[in-house]
């Protein structure tokens, strides 16, 4: 049996090779964008306060926001951030796992965030506000104080209302200088109070010593005061726990500053 | 679009014109990528690689040294480059896990679920294609991917893989010979080979 011997010349063969393009699979473009910054991905997460949106692209996370669908939340992206958002099925795992992990209350996991356009003031202040303990609270004027803006406190308020990703950055520990709960970027004050619920403070608790004029909790065996929700002041026993109005009338008292929670600066900032 | 445009809107705002260049030339790194290493998800992450490192190092250059860039020399020893990191990883380890693009799920990129079966047996013929073209040793098999299914000129693709010119053509030569070798090895043992006969010129030269 022979068979025709076939010799394609240059041309065919190019013709055929011509026919090796492809296209492109669609993912192949927000893949990209989304790696070098110029586009973001986004997922929802659990939290106790339900579902978020999280957005994030290869610099690190960009957003937490609430919305009440997926078109909602890519509209106001892309007029908030000028950058497209595109959904994907989860978190990488990686950034899962971290963010879960900085949710309950471990510091030391680190999480990259794409803070592009952000002033230093507003970079120093959610840093810091990544300093307060899970389950503990710190006024406006301690971050001004510790940031060495002692006058700011108005500003770290504001900066705080701007923080772009709320609970990973926990600006929910940050409240009113008179100790109040105060507000809330993410869907209002209420969730402020479940996400500290969350973290084992009682809000309610912390408002009426608030309204008592009560900013500070002494221990009359260590003559320390700190803080209220400081981790130490919680631990003092009941019979032990003395309230201050201010740091000065703790200081007169012979007390010192909590080197934890660091009392003092708030008074600074006072 | 072509690379002077490319280049003057890359070199006026890069951030604003990258979309456009991944746009304009995804169809192009993807295939080269994909016609090097033969798998289509090794191949997206190439072309990924190539555009990442293609926008790291523009944001890095002043409009001048942009505007005077062969562009599609360029992006083409970048993807080239990207493939063999991959093809070589690859060797070593494993894929990596990526992002799973919702509107992926929606839109399948793959074209085998959409196309009508009288197509069949041209996708067969372009898959016989592409595996001859993976059998070539890859010192042919990347000159001919950039002249035959890329485009490019020979002066270009001397430019991409830093060869002379010369070297480029007897390499693009001897690949097509090569191909050609191969054809005819499989019209002697199996003339009923699906790919060749759907293959259209060659049908025509059947007749």
């Amino acid at each position: 049996m022979t068979h025709p011997r076939i010799t394609p010349t240059d041309d065919e063969l190019a013709a055929e090779l011509g026919e090796l393009r492809a296209d492109a699979p669609s993912s192949l473009l927000p893949r990209t964008l989304v790696t070098v910054g110029l586009a973001d991905a986004y997922t929802l997460m659990p939290s106790p306060i339900g579902p978020l949106y999280v957005a994030f692209n290869g610099l690190g996370v960009v957003a937490v926001e609430t919305a009440p669908d997926g078109r909602a939340f890519e509209r106001s992206h892309v007029a908030r951030f000028g950058r497209p958002a595109y959904a994907v099925a989860a978190l990488p795992a990686t950034l899962e796992r971290a963010i879960a992990r900085r949710l309950d209350g471990d510091r030391r996991v680190s999480i990259e965030l794409d803070l592009r356009g952000r002033t230093r003031f507003e970079r120093d202040v959610w840093t810091k506000a990544l300093e307060i303990p899970r389950g503990e609270v710190r006024p406006y004027g301690w971050i001004a104080a510790e940031i060495g803006r002692p006058k700011a406190v108005r500003a770290v308020g504001t900066a705080l209302g701007h923080n772009p990703v709320p609970l990973i950055v926990p600006c929910h520990r940050v409240v009113r200088s008179d100790g109040m709960i105060g507000q809330y970027s993410l869907g209002g004050p209420a969730n402020k109070r479940t996400m500290l619920e969350a973290e084992g403070l009682d809000p309610d608790e912390l408002e009426t010593l608030a309204r008592a004029g009560i900013r500070y909790i002494g221990s009359d065996t260590t003559r320390i005061y700190c803080l209220p929700s400081c981790h130490a002041a919680r631990r003092i026993g009941a019979t032990h726990r003395v309230p201050f109005h201010s740091a000065a009338d703790g200081e007169r008292a012979g007390y010192r500053a909590c080197q934890r929670c660091r009392p003092a600066g708030v008074r600074a900032a006072a | 679009m072509d690379e002077a445009t490319l280049l003057a809107a890359l070199s006026d705002d890069l951030d604003l014109a990258f979309e456009g260049l991944v746009r304009a030339r995804q169809d192009r790194l993807y295939s080269t990528a994909l016609r090097i290493l033969g798998d289509p998800t090794e191949a997206e992450d190439a072309a990924q690689d190539a555009f990442i490192r293609a926008y790291r190092a523009l944001g890095g250059w002043d409009a001048e040294r942009i505007a005077a860039l062969r562009l599609d020399a360029w992006l083409a020893t970048i993807v080239v480059n990207a493939a063999r990191t991959r093809a070589r990883r690859r060797a070593t380890t494993g894929g990596r896990a990526s992002l799973t693009f919702l509107d992926e799920l929606d839109h399948p990129s793959g074209t085998s679920a959409e196309t009508p079966h009288g197509r069949l047996d041209r996708r067969q013929a372009v898959e016989a294609w592409a595996n001859r073209l993976l059998a070539l040793p890859e010192r042919y098999r990347a000159p001919i991917v950039l002249r035959h299914v890329d485009g490019l000129g020979y002066d270009e693709i001397a430019v991409a893989l830093e060869r002379p010119e010369g070297t480029v053509k007897a390499q693009v030569h001897r690949g097509l010979a090569l191909l050609r070798a191969a054809l005819d090895a499989e019209s002697r043992t199996d003339p009923a080979l699906p790919g060749r006969q759907s293959a259209a010129p060659l049908q025509e030269l059947l007749r």
